[in-house]
């Protein structure tokens, strides 16, 4: 059996996306820039995928600005807001618990001369609210956090941050990086207070090389790739055509009796969940329901190291992540996981489990046996 | 001008006698499998005692020196420049040229040195000697000449072309693989084991690897670092065969039945045992490891005498005497450090204890290993028979 439980670090392109995206390197793979026709087929295939986009999030077609994935919406998001905004003040708030793409962009702001508040978070993964009010002030120009942590699942209060970082300051930007959220949540830009938001395509059953900033059309933000003047000139170079309208197609898909799509993760994280309360020395720090994210159950497991643990259900056709796939290949431990006060000696001992539209509950349960009988055996043989 | 051919210097293979042509064919052999995935198309000659390499038409320069400078059993690697008029006159022109483009700070001492290979050619050496010197002291003022130490010791071949070179370029030095038998190495991953590869190889052997992987404990990552640095190395040794052997039964085994403080000389018995037995399977007539004396645990002399003990192969240790950072300045030179401190765990280290003995006692390991007799020579041999080879070239 092939189990494929790391859909936090990529998932399986629907075969819809790949059928719309062939076409476009087939076909359709005139230069939307150009002037003949195969140009303007070509632009008005973006034009479709950045309605498509924008629907799913109520917003206008000219507020989406696409990129080449969640890390450069990230930089674009950070960077872009910092400059067009220096006037105006040097500070930044984020939580101490975001993905590697915001954290360093912010530690490359730092050295431009811009100051850097972190929030703490709670055992679940939540921002402190009362943290976030006093650490607001006049010069306060932009405040970054996630709507899900790609680790662990916790979801943040969004909206309640949204309001107070415009209640507190109007004049400051608030994104949100919703690369883990985006497909799972109803995201509603203009109701929530975000300005900018990041999303990436390859997390949704979409293609990798390509993502999306939604852009506040009131927000000032400067690009950060110059050159041709594509995309009204905020992000220059020639379209990823291919890259976008699987895009699109992807974000509909998602959004396309969203309910049922969800719900179906919503029941693989529970019954996972549930399931987990069989297997000895198992210790979720994900949450049951509406309390966590859909699609991601983290789990430490004591006395078992995450990477022998990672390769023995590899074995048996089980992929899963140790802590965040994108900075496993750092022997450096989680920030999240200690973020929210997981014990040092589990440090090393947590795996990620996520789940993507194909995952079934045979699945979980495969997993859940598998676990049961592999962690005896590994528990017998430690260092030292 | 442009460097069109290179003259070949091999000191120490020229002093073998009647061998003598079995190791310029090797050295030939070698030099073409070297260039062979650089640009350009090249042909290489033999000449009385020299090797040359020509290029016809375009190639790449900076890449072909690369590839000769990989090559074990050159001493010195000469770029020269080539032309066919011969005309006395044509000559003296070439030289200032010469002179002015490779030298472009003329602040020098020279001395000239020419041979006449045709000795049909109406100059004598002398002749030549004195009158090229002539020219460029008058082309080049700032010139002298030194006949005892000059800066610049500048060849002339008068031949069916004129040859002319001066810059001598150092080459890997030792013999060309494939001279001296094939012998085994025991390549983990780590800095060392691929340094003392490259150094039995530039004694002209040719060598194969094993690799022992313990999977889930280490990754299909950490594998392929090993197949990585196994390429790394084939590029100085020639193809290199990897043998990878499934050790984590044997590892378990072990850890079951043994003392953990003894865990990993214990290990590291077997691995000679299997090393040696694929070894004398695929006609290897040596081991090859990177061990030095007190880098860890292991590799004391107590714990060397003990892993030594199972072998009846000669077991060669180039790093024997070298501190870590000598190694670690060789892995840079030959480029597999990079690669070598990718954080992927090896097997020698999943299972070590906190205190691992230091002075193993042979007797004492030797009783500890009667604890594994039921099934151990069973999985040794499942353990040869299941062993996967992979050509890294």
């Amino acid at each position: 059996m092939e189990v494929y439980f790391d859909n936090s670090a990529t998932t399986r392109v629907l075969d819809k996306v790949v059928a719309a995206m062939d076409q476009m390197m087939t076909e359709n793979y005139g230069n939307p820039s150009a002037r003949h026709i195969m140009g303007v087929r070509a632009e008005n295939a973006v034009k479709q995928a950045a309605s498509q986009v924008a629907k799913t999030l109520k917003v206008k077609e000219k507020e989406i600005l696409f990129t080449s994935g969640g890390s450069e919406s990230n930089n674009m998001a950070l960077i872009g807001t910092a400059l067009a905004n220096k006037r105006a003040g040097k500070h930044i708030i984020a939580s101490n618990i975001e993905h590697p793409s915001i954290y360093n962009t912010l530690g490359f702001l730092e050295e431009m001369g811009f100051e850097v508040t972190y929030l703490k978070v709670d055992a679940k993964g939540h921002v402190d609210l009362d943290q976030l009010r006093q650490a607001m002030r006049p010069d306060t120009i932009l405040v970054s956090v996630m709507y899900v942590n790609n680790e662990v699942g916790a979801v943040e209060p969004v909206e309640e941050i949204g309001k107070i970082v415009h209640g507190v300051n109007p004049a400051a930007v608030f994104h949100v990086d919703a690369i883990q959220a985006y497909g799972k949540f109803q995201i509603r830009p203009k109701k929530q207070g975000i300005d900018l938001l990041s999303v990436s395509g390859h997390k949704l059953h979409g293609p990798k090389g390509i993502g999306f900033l939604y852009i506040d059309e009131h927000v000032k933000i400067r690009p950060i790739i110059y050159g041709g003047g594509q995309q009204r000139g905020m992000r220059s170079g020639t379209e990823n055509v291919p890259g976008i309208v699987g895009m699109g197609v992807a974000a509909e898909e998602a959004y396309t009796g969203f309910e049922e799509k969800v719900g179906h993760l919503y029941a693989l994280k529970d019954h996972m969940l549930e399931r987990l309360s069989e297997v000895e020395g198992a210790y979720p720090n994900s949450y049951p329901g509406k309390e966590s994210a859909p699609q991601v159950v983290s789990v430490s497991f004591s006395g078992v190291r995450s990477e022998v643990l990672l390769h023995a259900l590899e074995d048996k056709g089980i992929y899963v992540s140790s802590g965040s796939a994108c900075s496993s290949n750092h022997p450096d431990v989680s920030g999240t996981l200690k973020g929210i006060g997981v014990k040092q000696e589990l440090l090393d001992s947590t795996l990620r489990f996520s789940f993507g539209r194909f995952n079934t509950i045979e699945e979980v349960d495969y997993c859940i046996e598998t676990l049961k009988e592999l962690l005896p055996v590994l528990r017998r043989y430690q260092r030292g | 001008m442009e460097f069109k051919s290179f003259l070949i210097k091999y000191a120490e293979i020229g002093t073998k006698g009647k061998n003598r042509y079995l190791f310029e064919d090797a050295l030939i052999k070698q030099i073409k499998r070297a260039l062979k995935e650089v640009d350009g198309h090249f042909v290489i000659t033999k000449e009385s005692g020299r090797i040359y390499v020509d290029a016809e038409g375009e190639y790449d320069y900076d890449e072909t020196l690369d590839a000769l400078k990989r090559v074990f059993g050159i001493v010195w690697i000469c770029p020269m420049v080539q032309f066919e008029d011969r005309d006395y006159e044509n000559i003296k022109k070439q030289i200032v040229a010469y002179m002015d483009e490779v030298y472009p700070d003329k602040h020098l001492t020279f001395k000239v040195n020419a041979r006449r290979g045709d000795k049909s050619y109406p100059h004598m050496s002398e002749e030549i000697n004195r009158d090229m010197g002539e020219v460029i002291l008058n082309a080049f003022p700032e010139t002298k000449v030194d006949v005892h130490h000059p800066d610049v010791m500048l060849h002339i071949e008068v031949r069916k072309k004129v040859n002319v070179y001066s810059l001598m370029i150092p080459g890997a030095g030792g013999m060309p693989v494939g001279t001296n038998g094939k012998a085994m190495l025991l390549l983990s991953g780590g800095i060392d084991s691929p340094v003392a590869g490259w150094m039995i190889a530039k004694r002209g052997v040719k060598i194969d690897a094993v690799y022992f992987h313990a999977p889930p404990y280490t990754s299909e990552r950490a594998k392929q670092k090993v197949v990585d640095l196994a390429k790394l190395v084939a590029r100085y040794s020639g193809p290199i065969a990897l043998h990878v052997v499934n050790f984590t039964d044997i590892q378990l085994y072990i850890y079951e039945k043994c003392p953990h403080e003894e865990l990993t000389i214990i290990m590291r018995r077997y691995m000679m045992r299997i090393a040696e037995q694929i070894a004398m399977e695929t006609g290897c007539i040596g081991l090859i490891t990177g061990e030095s004396i007190g880098q860890v645990a292991s590799q004391t002399m107590q714990s060397l005498l003990c892993t030594n003990e199972v072998c009846t192969l000669p077991v060669y240790r180039p790093l024997i005497g070298f501190d870590k950072q000598e190694i670690v300045d060789i892995s840079e030179k030959i480029d597999t450090y990079e690669t070598s401190v990718l954080p992927y765990e090896d097997c020698c280290t999943i299972f070590v204890a906190k205190h691992p003995v230091t002075k193993p006692s042979l007797e004492r390991i030797k009783r500890s290993e009667r604890n594994l007799q039921e099934k151990i020579d069973e999985m040794v041999a499942e353990a040869i028979q299941t062993k996967e080879t992979i050509w890294c070239d």
